[in-house]
C-alpha cells in the first residue's frame, strides 16, 4: 500500500485508537467538506499561495529590492522587469514579493495579539455575567467607539512610527469584536448541562473557561478573523500609505501606493500593481472566511 | 444519607423573581432509591441541582443540606465532588461536543487526582457496557443511548456513593430506555450506590425506587413508598390525577380532572 | 367504522441521497384510512414522521417519493402539482406538529395566525373570519378567546399553545388530521386533556387521524387502530384492543419492555433486534 492510501485509511478509519487520531479525522472530515465548496478553495489557495510566495521570496526574486538603480527610473513592465520599476529604479516584482513576507508578518501578528485578548475578555464577561460582564463589556465598547485608522494614528503618533508600532495599533483597535462573539458564545453555552457536569466535577472556572468554553468559541472567532482580515490589510496599507507604517525603504504594499501615487497617470504601474497585490490577498481571506463559515455552520454537524 | 431540611430556591430578583422551591425537606438512608416525582416546573430538577450545588451562579439557595453527615455549604467540597456524580437528562447537551469519550471520562479523574487514569476510563466503559472502541469518538458519532452509557461512566469514574439522575431515559427510546434503566440498576446493586431520581413518568419510579416525594409548583405535595403509589392508597387529589393520567387516555376520567393553577 | 376510505397508501417509499450512501426512511408502507384514529408507533428512525410528512408532500429537499398508490378521497397526491398540494394542505389534509414553540409563527398574534389559516381555503370576510376564529378558540375550550386571540405565542402556555394548534388545523375542516407526536412536549395531564379536545372534534367532524408518537401506551389507549413501525417497515397492524396479543416479536419486545406503575423491579426484558425483521414481509391484519 502506498503511503497516500495507508494515510488515507487512517484518516477515514472507523475507529479511533488515539485523541490524536480522533482530532486529525475530524480535521481531515472538514477538510473534505471545504474542499467541495470552489469559491473557497479559490480563496483557500490564494493564501496559501501568498504564503508560498513569502517563502520562497529569496530563490523567486533577482534583488532584494532595496537597491536603487536610479538609471533604470520608471520603466515600464517588461521582460527583464516583469512588473516595471518604481521611482527609485527598484524592480516592482521583487518589492512585490519581499512584500508579501510583511503582509503575512501583520496578519501573523495581529491574530496572534487579538485572538488571545478577545477569547479571554469574552469568555470571562459571557461567563461570568454580573459586574464583570459590565465592566469588561465596557470597556470593549470604549475600544469598538473609535474609528480604527483614527485610533491607529493617535497610538502611531504616540508610539512612533514603524511597522511593530503599526501592527500593535492595529490590533488594538481590532479586538473588540473578537471579545464580542466570544462572550456571544459563552452566553449561549453557559447553561448548557455539559457545563453543569463540568461544574459537577468539581473543575475550577479558569478550568472550565478554558477546556470547555473557548474551544466552542473558535469556530466562529477563526472566521471572524479571516474575513476581518482583509480590513486589517487595508488598515496597514493605510497607515503605510499616511506614511505611519511601515518606513522607507521596507517594501510594504501600503506605502508602495503612497509613494507612487504621483506616477498613477503615466506610470500607472507604480502604485497600481502593489494595490492589486492588496485587492488580490484580501479577496483571498474574504473568500476563505466565507468557505469556513459554511464549514462550521452548525447545521452541518460540527 | 442524605437529608434536606426546609430547602428554599428562588432565581432572578425583585419584581422577576421566580421561587422555584419552597421548604422541600426529603430524607434518604443509604443505599436507596428515592424518587422526585412532578410535572414541569414542579421543582424537582431544581431540588436536585440545588443538592447538586450547582446553583450558586443562578439562584439563592437556602436551607440546611446535609450529605453523608457533611453539612453541606456554599461552596461544595472537593470530598462531596467525589462521593455524589449527576446523570443528566439530554444525552445531546450533557457531553461536550468537541471533547472525545476518552477525554470526557478521564477529566473528573484528573481533577481529583486519581491514579491509574487510563485503566480507570476503560473499566467504567465495560461497566456501562461500552468496548475499548469508543474512546476516542466524539459524541456525534454514537448513539443518544450510547451517550447516556458514556454519562453514567462519567458518573463511575471517582467512584461516588451518591448518583443523582435528572430524568436519564425520558430523551431515550423506549428500548433503549429499558437497557439503560437496568444498567441503573444493576450499577446500583453492584456498588452499593443511593439514588435520587427525578422523573415525570410514575411507571419509571415505581419501577426503580422504594419511596418517592410528589412535586408541585415547588413544594412538596406527599411522600409515599412505592407500594403506597401502586395500591393507589394517596390521599392527595393531585396524586390520584398523577396516577390516573399515567393509566393512559381515559376519556371520562379526564373529564374529572381539576386545573391545579 | 365507514367504510368509505379517505386515504389510500400502497407501497410508500421516502429515500434519502446522502453523502454515505442510500438512506431508505420508508421501505414499502401500506395503510388505509377510514374515519377513525389510527396510530403509527415507532421509536426514531422508523420512518413513522417521514411517512406522515409524505402523505402531505412535505418530505424535506433530498428525499426522494415513490408509491405504487397515495390517494386521497380519489385525488392522488403522488407528483401532484403544488397548486394540487396546496389545496389538499389544510382543507384537505392538515398537520399538527409537536411544539408549538417552533410551529407557531412567533411574530404574530395567534389570532390571525387562525384567520390566515382560514383565509387561505376560504373567501369571506374579516369580520366573519374573526367570528369563526372565536369559535374555534371556544371549541378547543380556551375560556378567554377574546385575550389569547390578541396574544402572541410566547405568551401562551404549551397546552394552550397546542391547543392553538389544533384550532388552525381544524378551522379550515380538513377530513384528515394528522398529528405528529402532538403532545409529546406536554405535561402528562395537560397532554390527556388536549387529546380529549381532539377526541370530542374528531368524533363530531366524522374526520379521520393519523396519530404519530413513539408512546405505545398512548396510542393504544387513544387511538382505534395502530401500525407498528420499524425501520422504515410495517411489521405489526392490529386494532388497539389486539395489542395485547400482538404477534410481531418487535411489537411484543415494545409492550414489554415498557416499565409498568403496577409491574416489579426486576430487570426489563431487553428487545432483541432481529435482523430477518427488515427482511420478512410485516403487516399482519
Amino acid at each position: 500500500m502506498t503511503t497516500e492510501a495507508t494515510l488515507r485509511g487512517w484518516l477515514l478509519a472507523e475507529i479511533p485508537t488515539s485523541k490524536w487520531q480522533a482530532r486529525c479525522q475530524r480535521i481531515f472530515i472538514g477538510w473534505l467538506d471545504f474542499k467541495r465548496n470552489p469559491i473557497a478553495m479559490i480563496g483557500f489557495l490564494i493564501i496559501l499561495g501568498l504564503v508560498v510566495i513569502a517563502a520562497l521570496a529569496p530563490w523567486i526574486t533577482t534583488s532584494d529590492g532595496l537597491e536603487l538603480h536610479l538609471a533604470d527610473r520608471l520603466k515600464p513592465p517588461s521582460s527583464e522587469h516583469w512588473f516595471g520599476t518604481d521611482e527609485l529604479g527598484r524592480d516592482i516584482f521583487d518589492r512585490i514579493i519581499w512584500g508579501s513576507r510583511i503582509t503575512l508578518y501583520i496578519v501573523a501578528l495581529v491574530s496572534i495579539i487579538v485572538v488571545p485578548i478577545g477569547l479571554l475578555i469574552g469568555t470571562v464577561a459571557g461567563y461570568m455575567g454580573g459586574w464583570v460582564d459590565t465592566v469588561l463589556m465596557r470597556l470593549t465598547d470604549i475600544f469598538l467607539a473609535f474609528p480604527r485608522l483614527i485610533l491607529a494614528m493617535a497610538l502611531v503618533a504616540v508610539l512612533g512610527r514603524g511597522l511593530e508600532n503599526a501592527v500593535l495599533a492595529i490590533a488594538l483597535t481590532t479586538w473588540s469584536p473578537f471579545a464580542r462573539i466570544a462572550r456571544a458564545e459563552a452566553l449561549t453555552i453557559r447553561n448548557s448541562e455539559f457545563i453543569l457536569a463540568a461544574q459537577m466535577q468539581g473543575i475550577s472556572t479558569v478550568g472550565i473557561l478554558a477546556r470547555h468554553v473557548t474551544p466552542l468559541c473558535m469556530s466562529s472567532v477563526t472566521v471572524r478573523l479571516t474575513l476581518d482580515m482583509a480590513g486589517i490589510i487595508l488598515t496597514a496599507a493605510g497607515l503605510g500609505f499616511l506614511g505611519l507604517g511601515a518606513q522607507p525603504p521596507t517594501p510594504e504594499w501600503g506605502a508602495m501606493i503612497s509613494l507612487g501615487r504621483q506616477y498613477l497617470i503615466d506610470q500607472w504601474w507604480v502604485p497600481t500593481i502593489p494595490g492589486i497585490a492588496i485587492l488580490v490577498v484580501s479577496l483571498g481571506f474574504n473568500l476563505l472566511g466565507d468557505g469556513l463559515r459554511d464549514v462550521f455552520d452548525p447545521k452541518s454537524g460540527n | 444519607m442524605i437529608d434536606i431540611e426546609g430547602l428554599d430556591v428562588v432565581f432572578g430578583h425583585g419584581k422577576n423573581s421566580f421561587h422555584a422551591v419552597r421548604d422541600v425537606s426529603l430524607r434518604v438512608e443509604k443505599g436507596q432509591s428515592f424518587g422526585l416525582v412532578g410535572e414541569s416546573g414542579s421543582g424537582k430538577t431544581t431540588v436536585l441541582r440545588a443538592l447538586a450545588g450547582i446553583l450558586e451562579r443562578v439562584a439563592r439557595v437556602s436551607g440546611d443540606m446535609t450529605v453523608a453527615e457533611e453539612t453541606l455549604l456554599r461552596h461544595r467540597s472537593q470530598s462531596f465532588r467525589r462521593r455524589v456524580q449527576m446523570v443528566f437528562q439530554d444525552p445531546f447537551g450533557s457531553l461536550h461536543p468537541r471533547h472525545t469519550v476518552d477525554t470526557i471520562l478521564s477529566e473528573p479523574a484528573r481533577v481529583h487526582k486519581l491514579d491509574r487514569i487510563e485503566q480507570r476510563v476503560v473499566h467504567a466503559l465495560e461497566e456501562v457496557g461500552l468496548d475499548a472502541s469508543f474512546r476516542f469518538r466524539y459524541p456525534h458519532q454514537i448513539s443518544g443511548g450510547q451517550r447516556q452509557r458514556v454519562s453514567v461512566a462519567r458518573a463511575l469514574i471517582t467512584g461516588p456513593e451518591i448518583i443523582l439522575l435528572d430524568e436519564p431515559t425520558s430523551a431515550l427510546d423506549v428500548s433503549v430506555q429499558a437497557e439503560v434503566l437496568n444498567l441503573l440498576m444493576r450499577l446500583k446493586r453492584e456498588h452499593g450506590l443511593t439514588y435520587i431520581l427525578v422523573s415525570h413518568n410514575l411507571a419509571v419510579v415505581a419501577h426503580m425506587c422504594e419511596s418517592l416525594s410528589v412535586m408541585q409548583n415547588g413544594s412538596v405535595v406527599e411522600t409515599m413508598s412505592v407500594q403506597q403509589l401502586r395500591e393507589h392508597s394517596s390521599t392527595m387529589p393531585y396524586t390520584q390525577q398523577l396516577l390516573t393520567a399515567s393509566l393512559g387516555y381515559d376519556r371520562t376520567a379526564i373529564d374529572a380532572f381539576e386545573e391545579f393553577a | 367504522m365507514s367504510d368509505s376510505k379517505l386515504l389510500i397508501v400502497e407501497d410508500l417509499h421516502v429515500t434519502y441521497n446522502t453523502p454515505t450512501g442510500l438512506v431508505r426512511a420508508v421501505s414499502g408502507v401500506s395503510f388505509e384510512l377510514g374515519h377513525e384514529k389510527l396510530g403509527i408507533v415507532g421509536e426514531s428512525g422508523s420512518g413513522k414522521s417521514q411517512t406522515g410528512r409524505a402523505i402531505l408532500g412535505l418530505t424535506a429537499t433530498g428525499g426522494t417519493v415513490g408509491a405504487r398508490r397515495l390517494a386521497f378521497k380519489g385525488t392522488n397526491l403522488l407528483n401532484a402539482s403544488e397548486r394540487t398540494m396546496r389545496q389538499v394542505r389544510g382543507s384537505g389534509i392538515s398537520m399538527i406538529m409537536q411544539d408549538p414553540k417552533y410551529s407557531l409563527n412567533p411574530v404574530m398574534t395567534v389570532g390571525s395566525q387562525i384567520e390566515e389559516a382560514l383565509l387561505i381555503h376560504n373567501r369571506t370576510s374579516k369580520r366573519v373570519a374573526r367570528e369563526r376564529t372565536y369559535e374555534m378558540l371556544r371549541a378547543v375550550k380556551i375560556r378567554e378567546p377574546e385575550r389569547v386571540y390578541k396574544a402572541y405565542p410566547h405568551e401562551v402556555s404549551g397546552g394552550m399553545g397546542q391547543r392553538i394548534m389544533i384550532a388552525m388545523m381544524m378551522i379550515p375542516e380538513p377530513a384528515i388530521i394528522i398529528a405528529d407526536e402532538p403532545t409529546s412536549a406536554l405535561d402528562v395531564t395537560v397532554q390527556l386533556q388536549v387529546l380529549a379536545v381532539l377526541d370530542d372534534m374528531i368524533s363530531e367532524r366524522g374526520m379521520g387521524l393519523i396519530f404519530i408518537s413513539h408512546d405505545l401506551n398512548l396510542i393504544a389507549s387513544f387511538c382505534d387502530r395502530i401500525l407498528i413501525m420499524y425501520d422504515g417497515r410495517v411489521v405489526e397492524e392490529c386494532t388497539a384492543a389486539e395489542l395485547e396479543q400482538a404477534q410481531h416479536p418487535y411489537t411484543r419486545g415494545l409492550v414489554n419492555c415498557l416499565p409498568r406503575l403496577d409491574g416489579g423491579q426486576d430487570e426489563l426484558p431487553v428487545l432483541k433486534r432481529d435482523p430477518s425483521w427488515l427482511t420478512t414481509p410485516g403487516a399482519t391484519r
